[in-house]
């Protein structure tokens, strides 16, 4: 990739992020990976859990690479093509490091949870306090190693803050099963109880969703 | 143009099954003939046949010198030794369609135990004709389930089939540049060539065979015609562009010269005249005709899905972005409908500039997804 071409996504921290969401899989399950990159996320959960994972990629270049090693993906957009899955096709959906960066995330988010029993999302937090510092101090949209590109290029049209998401699941009606805040290297933060102190400390979070009976 | 050479009649490996076969159109053929080769060996378990399904003017000589031209097979770049559909691990089969002219039962096959030939009165056949023919194959070389079924544009049309009509007996499908129904502009194309050969004089209504001629220029100017939707704006500009055959020595003998004034004609001309060596009009029409049938949509009351409801089949779709005959959207029509149906599909566009042909082409990239997405299926399938 040249250094002029956009950049879709953030640059994912993928062998530790994909390890925690790895960890909040059931063996033996149907997963959907939203955005699954060169599929390393299913081929991990093919091989060490068994799982049926299939995957969904918007970066043909990527598609090209995952289907050459094996790997069930195909080219497709998170805004547009979960609507053609029936209900129910999954126990898992994820969607890893991208809702950011989706033109409608609620209506994705809703998609996920229509194909799926259980939704995966990981995001980088907007509400660290890195962020808010640099915005405060010096007035200008915050440069963190997570939010490393220029307001008028970065694909991240949607960032939202630990405590936001909360919130949208509360107001979607979405149960949160579990969650966890992690630095930018993947490692958990400890203060998962503490969802105020997490939006402040942690760099991304990750939460396990279910659909409210 | 080039003299030509009519069609020659040569012997191809092929099964007689006298029984006949029931097509669509509710005629029964008295007996039927699939010329079929292949290639690798079958394992003992008998589970590592590859079809491989030939496009409108493909034939069964897939990783061979053709028997009549001499050239290479028609994807040799993809069926052999160490290639993509390795014929070291896979028995690879590729059988001539119904309706063809290398040797299955076709326009030129004899229509009882006379000399007559079907000629013209060939019945219409379909792509699920075909596909059961190739059935018919299957099971006589004692194999239950395929692991993969290939095929590029009408071969693509015949893989889907096959999925849609026997899931069990395919476990990967690899419909590659291809759509689920034919469209308005396919057939119209398809027309203009069937036009152009009923109207070579030579064609006598179809009964050229009886009449000692060949319809070689009405042939040509179909095959002309469809080379065209193969390629791309691209390829054209960047193989010919404006240049010229030979430059004309007075501006008025450029001006009087038609014929092979610009290069891109001249390729044309030798596209058409090759081609009349080694296919039967008759046959071109009953194949075009076949492939506007194909409508595997309106077969399942309007619902791709119903097609393929609860298969286990894998697939892998793949489509070229610079083909404007079986577009991109038309395979991402069948990979939505696959999703629809809960199956197990992936889905790649190759990047190329060669248009619709880009499937028979060296295509790295399209090979690689292809060894690949084998390679993952034969994991899955424990092979």
């Amino acid at each position: 990739m040249s250094p002029h071409d956009p950049v879709r996504f953030v640059a994912k921290n993928l062998r530790v992020d994909l390890r925690l969401i790895a960890e909040m899989i059931a063996p033996r399950t149907r997963v959907l990976d939203i955005g699954c990159g060169d599929g390393t996320l299913i081929d991990e959960l093919f091989t060490t859990k068994g799982c049926d994972a299939r995957g969904i990629e918007i970066d043909m270049a990527l598609v090209t690479r995952a289907v050459a090693h094996g790997l069930p993906v195909m080219h497709g957009d998170a805004d547009s093509d979960l609507s053609y899955y029936p209900d129910d096709a999954f126990d898992y959906v994820v969607l890893s490091r991208t809702l950011q960066a989706v033109e409608r995330p609620r209506e994705v988010l809703a998609q996920m949870l229509r194909i799926g029993a259980r939704a995966v999302v990981s995001f980088p937090n907007f509400g660290h306090w890195q962020v808010r510092w640099q915005l405060l101090r010096r007035g200008r949209m915050p440069m963190t190693a997570t939010w490393g590109r220029m307001w008028y290029e970065t694909p991240n049209i949607h960032p939202c803050t630990i405590q936001d998401f909360f919130d949208l699941c509360a107001a979607e009606g979405y149960a949160v099963e579990r969650w966890l805040a992690a630095d930018d290297a993947g490692r958990r933060a400890p203060w998962r109880r503490f969802p105020r102190l997490a939006n402040l400390f942690g760099e991304q979070a990750l939460f396990l969703l279910r659909r409210q009976k | 143009m080039d003299q030509t050479v009519p069609l020659q009649d040569v012997p191809h490996q092929h099964v007689v099954f006298a029984d006949g076969m029931m097509l669509d159109c509710g005629v029964t053929l008295p007996s039927l003939t699939v010329a079929y080769r292949t290639y690798g060996s079958l394992n003992p378990v008998r589970s590592n046949a590859v079809l491989v399904c030939h496009a409108l003017t493909g034939d069964q000589y897939v990783a061979e010198p053709h028997p009549l031209t001499g050239k290479n097979g028609w994807w040799d770049a993809v069926v052999g030794p160490g290639k993509p559909v390795d014929t070291d691990r896979f028995f690879v089969i590729c059988a001539n369609v119904l309706g063809g002219c290398m040797g299955s039962t076709g326009p030129r096959s004899a229509r009882g135990d006379g000399d007559d030939v079907w000629g013209i009165d060939f019945p219409p056949v379909t792509i699920r004709d075909m596909v059961r023919a190739q059935k018919r194959l299957i099971e006589h070389l004692g194999i239950g389930r395929l692991f993969a079924a290939i095929g590029g544009s009408m071969g693509g049309m015949q893989v889907l089939q096959w999925a849609a009509d026997y899931p069990e007996a395919v476990f990967a499908a690899l419909p590659i540049a291809t759509a689920s129904y034919h469209s308005a502009q396919n057939i119209a194309f398809n027309e203009v060539g069937r036009q152009a050969i009923f109207a070579d004089p030579d064609w006598r209504g179809g009964r050229y065979r009886e009449a000692g001629t060949t319809p070689a220029r009405g042939l040509a100017v179909a095959r002309m015609c469809a080379h065209i939707t193969y390629l791309s704006e691209q390829a054209l500009a960047r193989k010919f562009g404006r240049r010229l055959q030979g430059a004309p020595k007075t501006a008025d003998e450029a001006m009087s010269l038609f014929g092979d004034m610009f290069e891109v004609e001249s390729y044309l001309h030798h596209q058409g005249s090759t081609f009349v060596r080694r296919f039967d009009a008759n046959s071109y029409l009953t194949i075009t005709r076949a492939m506007d049938y194909f409508d595997l949509v309106a077969d399942h009351g309007g619902d791709l899905a119903a097609a393929f409801r609860g298969t286990k089949t894998r697939f892998m779709l793949a489509s070229f972005s610079s083909d404007w005959l079986f577009p991109t959207e038309e395979s991402r029509t069948v990979a939505r409908a696959l999703n629809r149906a809960g199956a197990n599909v992936s889905f790649v566009e190759i990047e190329s500039d060669k248009g619709h042909d880009a499937f028979l082409l060296d295509e790295p990239d399209f090979h690689r997804t292809l060894a690949g997405f084998l390679a993952g299926c034969a994991v899955h399938a424990g092979l």
